[in-house]
């Protein structure tokens, strides 16, 4: 068990040999297991992906892999073998000394990583001054290499910049140069392209996959990404509720996966909406914008907008973040007044101002928000947030209004003698969404704009959402309007799609046109750099550019 | 009465503070069990001035006003009188027993006062912004650049020093602190996605601020009431000692250590025994404000 053959066939210890480590976590209702008797282990020179959804433990194993736990979480039982040292046995202070040298992290936020107070240089340079006692000249010019190898722009003078001065991929490539320029041995990335675009993500995979075989670490790569973890990893382990579900070799698990649980991780990309009959041309749509041009101030950041939406059909609004698509729901709803062009409700011109507009006309657009945390008051009851939309509008009260919380509850699939009571923080993320969902609902609209809803849930859950989405469409006959940035999302629920760059709409048709083959450039960019679960995927890609 | 009955007191209380969490614990009632000791006992002290409040006229041995027929002045502490008397001949235990009621009623009066003239606006101001919030923040700016005692003093001198002028005046001054915490916590809460989903619905402004960013804001300003109250006492004491505050014959913590200063320079510590009874308060008060704070800080609900 402690060998195995490595690729030349030589017997060679793993780098790192978890072996049937269980972890358990205190909380107000008394400790829970987190990861419950896994056991992985990692070569030099490989990648071992580890997936699952939040929850599955993911996390917490990586950070142990580092000999470190969060606070309230604690080992109990089982081993951490790093190059023959078990991490368990050894005190905290030769296990700080390890971390940063030969073990490093990257985490999904580089953002909330870095300190906005200093340079990059000073950050990256920090593990080899303070831990290894290098000089600042040699830690510099070592951090300069790495700006190099993780394809950073300029490389020699980057490092002078303060965080808020490079974009959010850079940003990651220089969390990964810090993690990389002591020469670790052990790399564990935890999520660490969640937060960036997807022509972003790209070059980053890219750079992160160059650089750490360069260096011939060991990687852990932590995601819930099926697509991604295929481009990065040589094995794939599968972990749910914090139990091992199963591991293979990469092309093994895509082609053949032997448990149930990751064929429905495998499946989940599946769901496909039927093709709708297209809208009645003469009829006026739902709601529209038509040659909207909004701005924050000075700086314009729609131009000519023009989207209409019908009853019966689902508007894709894609494009990376800072397209304009947020802006134009904003615009839709009132809370940015346009400076040129109009917002029209049923035909009719309306308010640019909601705080203009009758109640009629506001309880007709009905938003989603992407945060279900900050989309529901903590404080307040399932039947509060479900219920004011429908005592507002509707003037229900009584056991008239508490029938219709309990219909709506119903309608988004939530037992209503469980959750009505409840608060938002005893929810889970997807039930969060859901109820966001029910009090949009309960007004009654005409239109619904869903502004990234899926894109902070988990592949699984998102996809029922999604479904939901669907049905609630059929059922009541919305206009839907989906905002989001994952194309994958786009081809199971759109009708219609619009693709949008720095304001301005650079195409728009029906789905079945938009995503096919001829495209406009920017369309082209965005649907190659959508990861696929080909293994050989990104390396493709990365040829295509270069040829 | 001596020294020691104090610390026996204390001792006591820490026995039944720790009686308590352990019954807490046992009777598993959560919020009793997961409370810090310091916690429990600042409401224990809490829960005995109130009661020393209340029943004043049960427990003190002497009228508040009542100058003692054969009683010398500065009589020291004996059986008759627990703690002497001050200089006119009146009894110092009594006085300090019904001090607790008029310094804590009054103080918890103001603060309440401070805390409507000060919470509500700056919770409008949040919710508002423009020229509104300016026009608040700009008027409280002003007051605040004013040392609060130079105002208190300024105001007491031109008005009359009527108990109404004092609780309105040290209101004012309070209400500026708590206006800029209100207006900063509901900051951050106006910017979350469920007020702008009650905007865009069409809500009221009664309905944004009490229902949906007051409860949100709620711990933040439970605590500062806590931390407020005690500046208050310490204000109202300071403008007693001054001779603006609490005017005598009353009974007031702040006059009562003016009124026996001098006995201090005779080693004896009666004119502290005030001094003492509002630091014991704020303790106890501190001790109730950091369970609330870290309480609300934490991962519980």
């Amino acid at each position: 068990m402690a060998t195995s053959l490595d690729k030349k066939g030589q017997a060679e210890p793993p780098l790192l040999s978890i072996r049937n480590l269980t972890i358990r976590g205190d909380t107000d209702d008394g400790p829970i297991t987190i990861v419950d008797g896994v056991s992985i282990h990692v070569h030099r020179g490989e990648v071992l992906g580890l997936i699952g959804e939040s929850g599955a433990g993911k996390s917490t194993l990586g950070l142990a892999a580092l000999g470190y736990f969060r606070a309230g979480c604690r080992p109990d039982g089982g081993q951490i073998l790093f190059d023959g040292t078990d991490l368990l046995g050894l005190s905290d202070a030769k296990r700080s000394a390890l971390r940063g040298a030969r073990l490093a992290y990257v985490a999904q936020s580089a953002a909330a990583s870095f300190n906005p107070a200093h340079r990059l240089t000073a950050q990256v340079t920090e593990v080899e001054r303070v831990v290894l006692g290098k000089s600042n000249g040699d830690a510099g010019e070592r951090a300069v290499e790495m700006y190099g190898r993780l394809q950073l722009p300029d490389p020699a003078h980057i490092g002078a910049r303060f965080p808020h001065q490079v974009s959010g991929g850079q940003l990651q490539r220089a969390m990964t140069a810090m993690a990389m320029a002591p020469s670790p041995d052990l790399i564990v990335f935890d999520e660490p392209t969640t937060a960036l675009d997807v022509t972003t993500q790209i070059d980053v995979l890219a750079a992160m996959r160059r650089a750490t075989r360069e260096l011939g670490a060991a990687a852990i790569y932590i995601t819930h990404d099926l697509a991604v973890v295929a481009q990065m990893a040589d094995r794939i382990h599968v972990l749910r509720y914090g139990k091992t579900v199963e591991e293979a070799p990469t092309a093994q698990m895509l082609s053949s996966p032997q448990a149930d649980y990751t064929k429905t991780l495998w499946a989940v990309r599946q769901h496909q909406r039927p093709v709708q009959a297209a809208p009645n041309a003469a009829a006026p749509p739902a709601a529209a914008l038509e040659g909207v041009t909004a701005a924050y101030g000075n700086n314009t950041v729609l131009h000519d907008v023009s989207i209409q939406l019908h009853r019966g059909q689902t508007v894709a609004v894609v494009g990376e973040s800072g397209s304009g698509k947020s802006t134009a729901a904003r615009v839709f709803t009132g809370l940015l007044p346009p400076v040129g062009g109009r917002v029209t409700l049923g035909g009719q011109g309306v308010a640019p101002r909601f705080t203009d507009r009758p109640r009629d006309q506001l309880r007709t657009l009905q938003m989603v928000y992407q945060s279900a945390d900050t989309a529901l008051n903590p404080r307040l009851s399932v039947r509060e947030i479900v219920g004011r939309p429908a005592a507002f509008y509707g003037g229900l009260s009584g056991a008239a209004l508490e029938k219709r919380v309990r219909g709506l509850l119903e309608m988004i699939e939530l037992d209503p003698d469980i959750f009505i009571d409840r608060r938002p923080p005893a929810l889970s993320g997807g039930q969060k969404q859901r109820i966001g969902l029910a009090r949009a609902i309960a007004a009654e609209p005409v239109v619904l704009i869903c502004d990234e809803v899926t894109s902070a849930l988990d592949q699984i859950v998102a996809d029922e959402i999604l479904k939901l989405i669907d049905r609630l469409q059929h059922e009541l006959d919305l206009a839907v309007m989906f905002i989001t940035h994952d194309l994958a999302t786009v081809r199971a629920v759109a009708d219609h799609v619009v693709v949008m760059q720095h304001g301005r709409v650079v195409e728009q048709g029906a789905k079945g046109a938009v995503l096919t083959p001829p495209h406009e450039p920017y369309t082209e960019t965005l649907l190659a750099s959508v990861p696929e679960m080909d293994p050989e995927w990104l390396t493709r890609v990365l040829a295509e550019r270069q040829a | 009465m001596s020294g020691y009955t104090f610390l026996y007191a204390m001792l006591a209380a820490i026995a039944v503070a720790y009686a308590i969490r352990v019954a807490g614990v046992l009777g598993n009632a959560r919020l009793i069990a997961s409370a810090p000791i310091s916690g429990i006992l600042g409401i224990l002290i809490i829960l005995a001035y109130v009661l020393v409040a209340i029943f004043a006229d049960v427990i003190a041995p002497f009228g508040e006003r009542e100058v003692i027929e054969g009683a010398q002045p500065f009589e020291p502490w004996g059986d008759v009188y627990w703690l002497g008397t001050d200089g006119l001949g009146r009894d110092m235990a009594s006085r300090l027993i019904y001090a607790t009621r008029n310094t804590v009623g009054i103080a918890f009066l103001t603060t309440a006062l401070a805390f409507v003239a000060g919470a509500v606006p700056g919770l409008i101001a949040a919710v508002t912004g423009g020229w509104i919030d300016n026009l608040f923040s700009r008027t409280v700016d002003v007051l605040m650049a004013i040392p609060p005692l130079i105002f208190a003093l300024l105001f007491l001198t031109i008005l009359d020093k009527s108990l109404i002028n004092l609780v309105i005046v040290i209101a004012i001054i309070e209400a500026t602190r708590v206006y800029r915490l209100a207006r900063a916590v509901a900051g951050g809460v106006v910017v979350m996605d469920y007020i702008e989903a009650a905007r865009l619905r069409g809500e009221g402004l009664p309905r944004l601020i009490g229902v949906e960013i007051l409860p949100n804001c709620l711990a933040p300003l439970l605590a500062e009431f806590g931390l407020r109250f005690c500046f208050v006492i310490l204000l109202i004491s300071a403008l007693s000692f001054l001779g603006l505050g609490i005017q005598p014959p009353t009974a007031d913590w702040g006059a009562m250590v003016r009124d026996t200063a001098t006995l201090i320079t005779f080693g004896d510590v009666t004119p502290l025994l005030p001094a003492a009874a509002i630091a014991l308060l704020t303790v106890a008060v501190n001790f109730v404000v950091d369970w609330a704070l870290s309480r609300t800080s934490g991962l519980k609900d």
